[in-house]
């Protein structure tokens, strides 16, 4: 007899909880056992008993958090079935940063899909979304406004290119999150042709080291400090929104801020954040994709997260879909996806 | 439409003003015409087209965009043009789009339904940059940073010319300015502004410095009281009237009364802007509610009248005054004001004085709330545009000053940004619970040396309690000396007072926050400030 999903898989103050299998689903609170979808600090936290993700995932939490940020990890490769409490789960891509997971969840004759963040979009640096059917999907709605719609991400380096040709005397800082998108840009930045040194901000070298040793191709980068700051002068470095705006940012001479956000889409956006130069570059699915994909999935009953859930779930309605919004706590809004 | 656009994405995301210059520049040598013009126009006074672009998105944005969604994105975009633009289905074959002038003769004539389709056609054949740029152009006022006076600047610079030549005869011009750029190519004689009243740069003053009193003679010098309003000139021929503001910007719109009150005119006269209620000044603020405004409510001109003081004459009839004398030009002002008497005016009074040790009794013993200082003008002075050297000087009040205590800092922008550089400060005052509590009364972001900035945001990174965006609240632990020119009555402040023009004096490192003034301190200049409203120095209220 197949059981109502609600009725095994809610959110409690600690995260996303599925009673069968007695795990929750990236909890912002220490818990026994978590099963992580991705990397990024609001999905991936330290302190928890036993945490199973993809390899990728648990690398990266051990570059963040340190060897030891969990009691134990079991990793687990993607589209690999296993059986937890007689719940059956497995890892399907999501597209959003390398290691990214959907986590599918079969019980009782039921199928639910968490799919974390995820994108449509190509992205060099890891494996493309997953598309599985199912009778509940959790998505996100960071851009969920249908004035979102992501630019193609190679013309919008192409966009960095002209830029750095008209400005040839300036440095181009680009801010990027430090996990996936600064990444994702420098190998975007290499596809295009360009094979001079990238420069990082130091809070982005670890990261990107250990993209390199998990294979992904990233070419000649290095750290900022102790290079000569005439290195600089017409290329390219990479630091967290943050610093642009930040006293480390001053020993460039009058560099161009670059900003590679989904948000840069809105103008007002890159004007708060004195932007000069925005790339609309998004590891999220933009409104199209969300809707797409919703819909792809045939699922019955869609639940929403973080982001612009009102919009998404309205539309949904209009569309005959079931949806409600899912709060849960601890979820960034994303400000530098 | 492709070179508009990134004309208009460049000027709104870059802060220097040196670079807005140059895309402006670039853009003005490389469009053709009358395309620049139109351009020129969209960031000047705007272009001749008369539409309701709310009422035609409305009818356009229905068509694909449920209204519950629509407004869900307006609100979080903030702008309706840049909502639409994003929002807007993208064609396979979206490109270049229509040039500027098709747009323009596209809104200028027809129906709106046949204008509303014609502008879907537009937004159809265009990029979400592009959709943005064609809004922005006929919607009016782009904000994109850009004032008409920087456009102007920028369109002299981009050939070579002083910008003062074109001002000379920009309210004679019509958009889209064909005579103009043929003249600014050189390929034309500079067009004559013919019948119309125009604006005509003005004559500034410098601040008048220590060291320069020994290098002046009292009797080359004129003196009148400086007034705080704003600079205008008006400009009146035909008929037709026309008020600028100092950088020439036509703000007759709002002010229908002065316009009135020179249509039987034929000049162009300086003055200050005031509202001026039974012969006294109303403060700054009051004029300020008539400022910045495209139309103007007849209860506004009751609550809010409007009144120039006027102080010089550049022009009576057809006759040019500018290379005579100031003197001269004072006699014929004041010939001027007895013979036609315009309403709503009188003339800036002249404050006679023996020597400048007697003048300084009278500018130190002025205290009334209407007067900022005073005005020197040598009484040989031409009428140049611009500061011209040592011709006239302001002489601003002694300002006065306060010990307050920094609250929060903000960063600042351009060569600042990263250092924070914009200090609200406050005083304290007994809070609920008989405990002191500090209360804004005002922000300041100059006044300080480069190094001091330096001291001040290593100060306010090691002294910080909490961090909102831009804006660090700090503990109450540094004493700024805050120098400012007059305490106004404020509803919008919680302390009820706000000064006008605070900047840092001094920075007191040595004092202890706990001695920095109370809001009782406060609140007792401001009783005094307007307790004094006549001293003997002020000029007479009843030319009028």
């Amino acid at each position: 007899m197949a059981q109502s999903v609600e009725r095994w898989l809610y959110p409690t103050e600690h995260g996303l909880f599925c009673e069968p299998g007695g795990f929750y689903i990236d909890p912002h609170r220490p818990v026994d056992r978590a099963i992580i979808t991705h990397g990024h600090g609001d999905h991936a936290r330290s302190g928890h008993g036993a945490v199973l993700a993809t390899p990728e995932t648990i690398a990266i939490m051990k570059v963040r958090y340190g060897e030891t940020c969990a009691g134990a990890f079991q990793s687990l490769a993607l589209r690999e079935p296993i059986t937890m409490n007689g719940v059956e789960v497995s890892l399907a891509p999501a597209g959003h940063i390398l290691g990214s997971a959907q986590i599918v969840m079969t019980w009782a004759g039921r199928r639910a899909v968490v799919s974390g963040d995820y994108k449509r979009a190509s992205d060099p640096t890891c494996e493309a979304f997953e598309l599985v059917p199912c009778d509940v999907f959790v998505t996100e709605a960071t851009f969920g406004l249908p004035v979102f719609r992501h630019e193609v991400a190679a013309n919008e380096v192409h966009k960095l290119f002209r830029s750095m040709a008209a400005e040839q005397s300036r440095t181009h800082l680009i801010g990027a999150y430090g996990l996936g998108k600064c990444q994702r840009m420098i190998r975007l930045i290499r596809d295009a042709g360009y094979d001079k040194p990238i420069y990082l901000h130091g809070a982005m070298v670890a990261l990107t080291h250990l993209y390199q040793q998990l294979g992904i191709a990233l070419g000649d980068v290095r750290p900022v400090a102790h290079e000569d700051p005439k290195a600089f002068v017409g290329g390219i470095v990479l630091c967290p929104p943050s610093a642009i705006g930040d006293r480390w940012s001053r020993r460039f001479n009058d560099p161009v801020s670059v900003f590679a956000s989904g948000w840069m889409r809105i103008r007002g956006r890159a004007r708060q954040r004195g932007v000069e130069l925005p790339l609309v570059v998004s590891d999220h699915a933009d409104w199209p994709e969300l809707i797409a994909t919703i819909q792809e999935t045939s699922a019955g009953e869609i639940w929403v997260t973080h982001g612009r859930e009102d919009a998404l779930v309205y539309h949904l309605s209009t569309l005959g879909i079931t949806a409600r919004a899912l709060k849960l706590v601890g979820r960034d809004d994303d400000e530098d996806a | 439409m492709r070179a508009f656009a990134a004309l208009l994405d460049g000027l709104a995301t870059t802060q220097s003003r040196n670079r807005k210059t140059a895309l402006l520049g670039r853009y003005f040598r490389d469009a053709s015409d009358p395309d620049r013009g139109w351009a020129l126009a969209a960031l000047t006074d705007g272009l001749p087209i008369r539409v309701s672009l709310r009422r035609m998105l409305a009818g356009l944005t229905s068509r694909f965009i449920d209204p519950v969604l629509y407004k869900m994105s307006r609100d979080y975009v903030g702008d309706t043009a840049e909502t639409v633009a994003l929002l807007w289905p993208d064609r396979a074959n979206a490109g270049e789009g229509p040039s500027l002038d098709t747009v323009v003769q596209a809104m200028a004539s027809g129906t709106t339904a046949e204008r509303t389709e014609a502008l879907g056609r537009i937004l159809d054949s265009l990029d979400p940059s592009g959709r943005w740029a064609v809004l922005k152009l006929i919607g009016g006022a782009p904000r994109v940073g850009v004032s008409a006076r920087l456009a102007r600047t920028a369109l002299a610079e981009a050939f070579d010319r002083d910008v003062n030549d074109i001002e000379d005869i920009w309210h004679a011009l019509e958009a889209p300015y064909s005579d103009l750029f043929q003249w600014l190519e050189g390929r034309a004689d500079k067009p004559d502004p013919g019948l119309r009243p125009v604006f005509r740069p003005v004559m500034l003053a410098h601040p008048i410095e220590d060291d320069d009193w020994p290098k002046l003679d009292a009797k080359d010098f004129s003196a009148e009281w400086k007034w705080d309003g704003i600079r205008v000139q008006i400009s009146a021929r035909g008929g037709e009237v026309r008020m600028f503001s100092r950088q020439g910007d036509d703000i007759s719109i709002a002010f229908p009364e002065i316009r009135s009150a020179f249509a039987m005119q034929t000049c162009v006269a300086d003055g200050e802007l005031l509202v001026m209620r039974d012969g006294v000044i109303a403060p700054f603020n009051d004029l300020q509610q008539r400022l910045n405004r495209k139309t103007v409510t007849a209860k506004m001109l009751r609550e809010y009248p409007a009144h120039v003081r006027l102080y010089d004459l550049l022009f009576v009839d057809d006759e040019d005054l500018r290379a005579s004398s100031f003197d001269s030009r004072r006699a014929r002002l004041e010939a001027w004001h007895v013979e036609h008497q315009p309403p709503l005016t009188d003339l800036s009074q002249l404050v006679a004085f023996e020597s400048f040790d007697a003048l300084h009794t009278v500018w130190s013993s002025a205290r009334d709330d209407g007067i900022e200082g005073l005005m020197l003008k040598r009484r040989d002075s031409v009428y140049q545009a611009g500061r011209v050297k040592g011709q006239w000087f302001k002489w601003k009040r002694a300002a006065l000053t306060l010990d307050c205590v920094m609250m929060y800092a903000q960063r600042g922008s351009g060569k600042r940004s990263s250092f924070y550089s914009d200090y609200t400060f406050g005083v304290w005052r007994d809070g609920s619970e008989g405990q002191r509590e500090l209360v804004p009364v005002g922000k300041a972001y100059s006044g300080f040396t480069d190094d001091e900035l330096k001291q001040l945001d290593r100060w306010i990174r090691a002294n910080t309690t909490e961090t909102f965006g831009p804006v660090r609240a700090v503990s109450p632990g540094l004493v700024l000396e805050v120098a400012f020119d007059a305490l106004q009555k404020s509803a919008r402040h919680k302390s009820g007072v706000a000064m006008r023009f605070p900047r840092i004096h001094r920075i007191r490192w040595d004092k202890p926050a706990s001695e920095a003034e109370t809001l009782e301190t406060v609140m007792a200049m401001l009783g005094q400030s307007t307790a004094v409203p006549d001293q003997p120095a002020s000029p007479p209220s009843t030319l009028i």
